[in-house]
């Protein structure tokens, strides 16, 4: 315990605390992958359109997303929200906006793929056999698109949920910062605490993501297109 | 905007991204490497060595790099091995990468069917000509879209880097913005300043992309 310096996570409220930062770091994973996964969608289906105006439009929304690495954006938000508008957004709103902005950009793609992978034949032959619109993507498009679609957008969320860790850089006291301050407050007592708070903070991102990349496998091979 | 301010921090906008793009580059070669090396000891059923390996891709792969870099960065000085920020990113990217690259790899190799191996050795091609002549300049051409995605996202990481302390382009523009209050200013470089080091890569990858593509089979 001693020398990988899990003592730490033991003494006094070390350990609530910690778990106080997973809260944070948890809550603004969820509601920026519960944001970005309907706006995706709805993204996605915007993507496929043959208006040139949308097509240049989601072009250039989903090349920002690409190319732009997540934390420039963040400083972006909050640190030009501010200078640009004046208005003084929390660093907690701040990256839910880039992450949903950025989520729902990737999402977006990832529905494109999928509505656009399905044959013209599906369209057509279900056509051919008198089916309505509607009946045509409930019935036909959406089953076999999803099947390509859950277990790439299930990725999607396990990469949602390990950016999270930048946040700290903006300054909201998530895991990692928490992690951080715990560490700088037991340096003398403890030197060793680095190994069993990262070590920790480690573990917790691997428990959450490691499950969700296993079922996205699983589901990717079981769904496979023979 | 005060565009004067801008051209006085260019210089120093410039020096980072050199840093940027050293590190970031020698990170993903060193990833590249790793990548490859654990791909074909997964695609030739290496005992042992296989599930040394899978542990490492998964806890890799599963963990977000900002605290793969403190735990190195932070850690190892404990053990006793000092370790510099410059190397400790190069290293921390590298193996970050190399389990992305593992997977890209991996389902390349894996997604060539067993047909175009089999039909190979009937025709009187030994081990390695399949494997040099029909193996992998076809899961070469499969997996190229999620290789050119790795190396996109490796350089967005590279972003990272600033909180082991070195001073790459994030450093740089928030330091200037604590300095001098232009927060407008610094925060355009920067995104001009990535968009210099990973639009190209990005251009680049989609022309070789749809080149290669008439190099897959029933594509």
């Amino acid at each position: 315990m001693e020398a990988l310096g899990l003592d730490v996570l033991l003494n006094g409220t070390n350990a609530l605390r910690l778990l106080g930062g997973l809260w944070v770091s948890v809550q603004v994973a969820l509601i920026s992958v519960l944001l970005s996964l309907p706006l995706g969608m709805l993204f996605g289906v915007f993507m496929t359109w043959k208006n040139p105006v949308a097509k240049v439009i989601s072009r250039l929304y989903l090349e920002i997303v690409r190319i732009m690495p997540q934390l420039v954006l963040l400083f972006v938000v909050f640190f030009g929200a501010t200078r640009v508008f004046g208005i003084n957004i929390s660093a907690e709103l701040a990256s839910i906006i880039v992450f949903t902005f950025w989520g729902t950009g990737e999402m977006g793609d990832l529905v494109r793929g999928a509505l656009t992978s399905i044959p013209r034949h599906q369209y057509e032959s279900a056509e051919a056999l008198g089916l309505s619109k509607p009946q045509i993507y409930l019935q036909v498009i959406i089953p076999q698109a999803m099947r390509q679609l859950i277990p790439t957008s299930v990725n999607l969320i396990t990469r949602m949920i390990k950016t999270t860790s930048l946040v700290m850089m903006i300054g909201v006291v998530e895991v990692m910062k928490v992690g951080q301050q715990i560490i700088e407050a037991n340096r003398m007592v403890s030197p060793n605490a680095v190994f069993g708070i990262y070590g920790t903070i480690l573990f917790l991102y691997f428990i959450v993501c490691w499950p969700l990349s296993m079922l996205a496998s699983y589901l990717e091979k079981r769904w496979a297109v023979a | 905007m005060n565009v004067e301010a801008m051209v006085d921090y260019l210089p120093l906008f410039w020096e980072a991204m050199m840093l940027t793009l050293k590190i970031g580059w020698i990170g993903i070669a060193g990833s590249i490497v790793i990548g490859l090396v654990v791909a074909l000891v997964d695609h030739f059923h290496v005992p042992v060595l296989r599930q040394v390996l899978r542990v490492y891709v998964e806890i890799f792969r599963n963990t977000p790099l900002l605290i793969q870099l403190f735990f190195i960065y932070f850690g190892l000085p404990r053990l006793g091995i000092p370790i510099g920020a410059d190397v400790c990113g190069a290293v921390g990217l590298a193996l970050h990468g190399g389990s992305y690259m593992a997977e890209s790899f991996r389902s390349g190799l894996d997604a060539v069917s067993d047909v175009q191996r089999e039909s190979a050795l009937s025709l009187g091609l030994t081990r390695l000509q399949v494997m040099r002549y029909v193996v992998l300049p076809q899961a070469w051409a499969l997996c190229f879209p999620s290789f050119v995605a790795n190396i996109i996202f490796l350089l967005k990481e590279t972003s990272v880097f600033s909180a082991i302390s070195l001073m790459d382009l994030m450093f740089t523009a928030k330091d200037l913005i604590g300095l001098y209050y232009q927060t407008t200013e610094c925060l355009v470089l920067l995104v001009i300043f990535y968009l210099i080091i990973i639009l190209p890569v990005s251009i680049v990858g989609s022309v070789i992309e749809r080149r290669l593509r008439y190099g897959s089979l029933g594509a």
